[in-house]
């Protein structure tokens, strides 16, 4: 199974204060270990959310809110994918993952990726279509940019 | 805790952590079958202690110190009974005995690396091999393994007990050989991994769910080698092809659990992260390889597909490049064969006719039902159906699975 480990934001990194050198290093090791053990699929970490926007949706009209965002604690501050074979082989990891926010109580937060079977026939072969050129349209750009 | 949850939670730890204690372990004790009996012993005192003290902070520091002891145990009184025989014979060299505090400390990549060239030697056969690695490796239990092979327990453990001993009795050093010796252990390692992803990937018996996770674990060894061994390029080639491949396994199914052919499949349904991955993996052993090996050249295939959009865009001419490639370095007529069906996708139906025709006469090929099945499709495209349903009804006649059976005789009598 495929999961999504949320780092949850906390006061600093909602700050945009960057970690020691030897929080990196320490994650350095961690993610390499990831990677050894074939977990690691992907992952990034993100910038406060002063950089970021939000759309809202409500009664048809779109909203744009620029960031900071105010609930911290639900945020996220960086994300993996790993391909494990079970969320307590998840939980094993997360607990192997050295304390992402030092000096500050913060949290991982492990959730089991939707495989596509998942959706049943809400996806139909069309809107899957659809799905499917947005995102090679997204790649391309990306490869150009 | 309840006993189920830890439970799986043991299991989760020995999966994390089962090949780097046998890992290190091995390189203490010079001895994989020792180094197993160590670690089970580690997991049998686990399973024991944990319900009541609850999972150790470190669970794998905890039973590495666990499996140490008994080892230090072990060595004691192997010591002393050196002592015993040198008594005896006086003049005798010392024997090395290993100090298993200074070693624990060395590279634990380099272990796990140790371990896959132990159990990918080239003295055991593939099956062997297979069995070993994903035992060793893979922390399968023997009942799993041979779930997922279909065999008989007994068969798979018999094959691990021999596999061992061949082990011990050929003296395979417990070490990582470097440079050019490494790249020449590779092949076998190679091997075994694409066994064990084309066991999930290509047979079309047995329980769908024990397939797609032999897949996995496959990718998973394959991963592992890409982030041990990062400067060989068929490493990420065989990666590359993979992942590739991988990135179809939803797609390759309907609704009914009938094969979807490659240029049939729903490619929305293709997982592009995969397919990502795939692509990056072939771009690094491209970069690696002066020359593109097999892996990477099927990978490169593999990539054509997947970069086009509809079955349609697909690069036919470059696909065909590849095969002559591919054809060139395996020598396989199996991949001339396919090489002449991109030749019909990429120039026509009577050119790919003309390759088939000339692979009619060869005889590692005969028997083979894809020839038949091949030269039929390409008659039916250039309208010549009284050939066709000759070539369908004879790979039918040659195939043993039953669904591809009905599908042959379905397209032989279509040919009317």
């Amino acid at each position: 199974m495929r999961v999504m480990v949320m780092v949850k934001a906390t006061k600093n990194s909602e700050a945009g204060k960057m970690p020691s050198e030897e929080l990196l290093t320490a994650m350095g090791k961690y993610n390499e270990e990831l990677v050894k053990a074939g977990v690691l699929l992907a992952g990034d970490g993100l910038h406060p959310s002063s950089r970021g926007k939000r759309v809202r949706f409500s009664g048809g009209k779109r909203q744009v809110i620029d960031g900071p965002f105010a609930e911290t604690k639900e945020l996220v501050a960086g994300y993996w994918i790993w391909q494990v074979k079970s969320m307590e082989e998840a939980i094993e990891w997360a607990k192997r993952c050295p304390d992402p926010m030092p000096g500050e109580e913060s949290e991982l937060e492990i959730r089991p990726v939707i495989e596509a079977e998942d959706f049943g026939d809400a996806l139909t072969p069309e809107l899957r279509e659809k799905e499917e050129a947005m995102r090679r349209e997204v790649e391309r750009r990306q490869a150009k940019g | 805790m309840v006993d189920a949850e830890l439970s799986r939670t043991i299991e989760a730890v020995w999966r994390i952590e089962s090949a780097r204690l046998l890992g290190g372990l091995a390189r203490m004790v010079r001895d994989v079958g020792l180094a197993e009996d160590l670690a089970q012993e580690a997991l049998v005192e686990a399973v024991e202690r944990w319900p009541a003290i609850g999972v150790p902070k470190n669970p794998g520091a905890w039973l590495m110190s666990v499996a140490k002891n008994r080892a230090v145990d072990r060595l004691r009184r192997q010591r002393m009974q050196g002592r015993k025989h040198e008594e005896l014979a006086q003049n005798e060299p010392r024997h090395h005995v290993p100090d298993p505090e200074g070693a624990l400390d060395e590279d634990v990549g380099d272990d796990l690396l140790r371990l896959l060239l132990v159990a990918c030697h080239p003295v055991l056969s593939a099956e062997a091999r297979v069995a070993l690695t994903l035992r060793l490796l893979g922390g399968l239990t023997t009942e799993e393994i041979a779930r997922a092979f279909l065999v008989p327990e007994p068969t798979i453990a018999q094959r691990i007990v021999r596999a061992k001993r061949t082990l011990a009795e050929a003296k395979v050093p417990f070490e990582v050989p470097r440079g050019p010796a490494l790249v020449e252990r590779l092949p076998s390692v190679l091997e075994v991994v694409y066994l064990v992803f084309n066991e999930g990937y290509a047979a079309t018996r047995g329980d769908e769910w024990v397939r797609a996770e032999l897949c996995e674990e496959a990718l998973r060894l394959g991963r592992i080698l890409a982030a041990l061994v990062p400067d060989e390029a068929e490493v990420h080639g065989l990666v590359a092809l993979m992942e590739l491949h991988a990135s179809r396994l939803r797609a390759r199914r309907g609704p009914d659990g009938a094969p979807i052919l490659l240029l049939d499949q729903d490619r929305s349904r293709w997982d592009r992260l995969l397919i990502h991955r795939g692509l990056t993996a072939l771009a690094r052993a491209e970069a690696l390889a002066q020359l593109l090996g097999p892996y990477a050249l099927q990978a490169a295939i593999a990539a054509c597909h997947a970069r086009a959009r509809r079955a349609e865009e697909t690069e036919w001419p470059r696909i065909v490049a590849l095969y002559d490639a591919l054809a060139e370095v395996t020598q396989s007529v199996v991949v001339e064969l396919n090489r002449a069906v991109a030749v019909a996708m990429a120039f026509g139906p009577a050119a790919g006719l003309e390759l088939v025709d000339d692979l009619r006469d060869e005889p590692s090929l005969r028997g083979y039902h894809l020839l038949p099945s091949v030269r039929g499709d390409l008659l039916v495209k250039l309208g010549r159906l009284d050939e066709a349903r000759r070539e369908f009804e004879q790979a039918a006649s040659l195939t043993r699975n039953e669904r591809e059976r009905d599908l042959l005789l379905s397209r032989a009598a279509a040919c009317g």
